[in-house]
């Protein structure tokens, strides 16, 4: 028997009970569906983290305490000092290439208005460093820092819900009980995974650290004249902060491999994302599975009928198997359509990021295929396996 | 093969079922030779083995001993797929419950045991189109199974018999289901496609007067052969 012919046998059976058919189909369009969906938004994830990342630059270097292998792995108590700044400044040859942090969240309150917000305590290089953007008034300078001065630059959010219709700049937030008067407002930051990034007040580093009662700073980041010679430099960081504090590690990574570790990061949380659709897909698969037996007990008289005409075992059981996968394949189809909406809807109208990436459709559809074969293998077997004799008797 | 083999032909054909653990012995060492051409009844009370040695004779069951050949091939040396394959170009069948396809429409019911062989479907239908003129249906082609009479499926069923120009029709009590006169109309397509093509047609009947069709009538009674009003020489 031809393909074509079986594919039209398959067509006619699957017409002849369009309700069961349909309902088999809807176990394998529910498990594509959420195989692309949920893939769809582990990729959204990717590249929302991956675009952040990659924003700040190729040749930013972020120098942390211990052995880092993915980010926000520092200990809880860091031997970096404040003047580990002027330390690197000579390492790179540039002061203002180096920049500080020391943050913590706290309570921000102006008159009535309270917001939570990261509280950083930073250095004046941090726009240069981190490319970061003053919309209104501006970043405070290293005399700020050296004489402790209590001055914020607030982010968007933070702004509009303390001061809302009203110029910020020059007004007083509250930290901890300590004034600070407005000296600069972020540029909007956008979101990430509908988490707002505006949500931070960046004030002197010296400041912070008595606000916070710390003496430490958390972390320095570096930004190279250029990627090349990009790895003998964080080695001579990673040195000279090793020769000062002894017995202490350090790491200072570039963004490249801070989207690697995250890349694999995310790629697994799309993988583990994948395999839990994959299971309904299965169960799905199992519905294809128990609904052909059926099909092939209802059709028995047929089979030995077609055997007794001259059907050899394989045209039946390839006429089986047809009528399986196109079951499955049919469901996949449907299922890559709504899903692949789905996740549009999802990309426009929810916080959570989505994007359907080429492959998630075409492993989709493989993948039902694969399921139609897989589950409808055994009852296909069964048929092709009847006695014509037995199976022309039964009524 | 040569025109010269015989049809059929069962020596010492015996076939056992093994049922509920009790064996069953349907057919105890048969010897019967149908030539080509022959019109026979095979006849007999229900379970005196008739429709088991027309099973065997069909290659839809082999026996358990003894040899048949189909048209000169030896039944017990095929495999599986030659089997289909002989079922396929040799022989005919006609069910007493006539076994169409009931979503399928006449002309495609026919075209089914060509579509078996790869012929390809114009040509199917084409074939198909004229097995049913010859039983008299050329104006039934689109109609499904249950828009005709039991007497036109019937003949729908010897056109598909005969589609593909077997070398042997069998015939499992073809009448079974049907009125006297449609009966006897039937019959008169069977015999008139004996004598006509020179198919070799055996018959399997419990009823006297279709049997009386047959030039040639063997009685089967507890799985052997009783009696053979005309043995060819």
């Amino acid at each position: 028997m031809r393909a074509a012919e079986a594919f039209r046998v398959a067509l006619d059976a699957l017409r002849a009970n369009r309700l069961r058919s349909l309902l088999t189909m809807i176990g394998v369009i529910i498990g594509v569906w959420a195989v692309v969906v949920l893939v769809a938004i582990g990729q959204g994830a990717r590249e929302e983290v991956e675009s952040e990342v990659a924003g700040l630059g190729a040749n930013l270097i972020f120098v942390v305490p211990g052995e880092v292998s993915a980010i926000g792995a520092a200990p809880a108590t860091s031997p970096l000092q404040l003047d580990d700044v002027d330390l690197l400044g000579r390492v790179t040859g540039n002061r203002q290439s180096v920049a500080v942090l020391v943050s913590s969240g706290a309570s921000v309150r102006a008159g009535s208005g309270e917001v939570f917000a990261t509280v950083s305590g930073t250095n004046e290089n941090t726009p240069l460093v981190f490319d970061r953007e003053v919309a209104r008034g501006e970043y405070f300078r290293g005399t700020d820092v050296d004489t402790r001065r209590r001055v914020a630059v607030l982010g968007s959010t933070v702004a509009q819900t303390l001061f809302p219709g009203v110029e910020p700049l020059g007004r007083q937030v509250t930290v901890n009980g300590v004034r600070f008067r407005v000296i600069g407002v972020f540029a909007d930051q956008g979101t990430t995974f509908g988490v707002d990034r505006n949500l931070e007040v960046h004030v002197p580093v010296t400041t912070a650290q008595r606000l916070f009662d710390v003496r430490r700073v958390d972390a320095l980041a570096v930004k190279a004249p250029s990627t090349e010679g990009i790895e003998d430099l964080q080695e001579r960081i990673v040195d000279t902060l090793e020769a000062r504090y002894e017995g202490q590690t350090f790491s200072a990574v570039t963004q490249t491999q801070i989207l690697g570790t995250v890349g694999r990061i995310l790629n697994l949380l799309t993988l583990i994302l994948a395999a839990i659709a994959g299971i309904s897909l299965l169960v799905g698969g199992v519905g294809v599975s128990n609904i052909m037996l059926v099909s092939v007990r209802e059709r028995t008289r047929e089979i030995g009928l077609r055997k007794a005409l001259g059907a050899r075992q394989r045209d039946v059981l390839l006429q089986f198997l047809t009528e399986a996968v196109l079951l499955t394949t049919i469901g996949g189809v449907l299922g890559i359509g709504l899903g692949v909406g789905t996740a549009l809807l999802v990309e426009r109208y929810s916080p959570l990021p989505a994007s359907v990436v080429w492959w998630s459709p075409v492993l989709a559809f493989a993948v039902s295929v694969g399921v139609g074969v897989f589950f409808g293998v055994a009852p296909a077997r069964r048929a092709g396996r009847l006695d014509p004799v037995v199976a022309l008797r039964t009524e | 093969m040569s025109a010269a083999a015989p049809a059929f032909e069962a020596i010492g054909v015996t076939r056992t079922y093994r049922m509920d653990g009790v064996s069953v012995h349907a057919l105890r060492g048969v010897d019967l030779r149908i030539d080509p051409g022959e019109l026979v009844a095979i006849i007999g009370p229900s379970g005196s083995g008739k429709s088991t040695l027309m099973n065997v004779l069909g290659c839809l069951d082999r026996p358990t001993e003894g040899t048949v050949r189909v048209d000169g091939h030896d039944v017990s040396r095929l495999s599986d797929t030659e089997l289909a394959r002989l079922r396929n170009r040799t022989i005919g069948f006609v069910f007493q419950s006539f076994q169409l396809l009931q979503r399928t429409t006449a002309v495609d019911n026919v075209a089914l045991p060509l579509v078996y062989r790869g012929v390809r479907r114009p040509e199917r239908k084409r074939m198909a189109r004229e097995a049913l003129e010859a039983v008299g249906l050329g104006h039934r082609l689109q109609h499904r199974p249950s828009q005709l009479s039991g007497g036109e499926q019937q003949r729908v069923a010897i056109a598909r018999a005969l589609v593909g120009g077997p070398r042997v029709l069998l015939a499992d009590e073809p009448t079974g289901n049907l009125d006297t006169g449609t009966s006897e109309d039937v019959m008169g397509i069977i015999e008139r496609l004996n004598v006509e093509l020179g198919v070799a047609v055996v018959l399997v009947t419990h009823e006297a007067s279709v049997a009386a069709h047959a030039r040639r009538q063997v009685a089967v009674r507890d799985g052997l052969i009783e009696h053979d009003s005309g043995p060819p020489s």
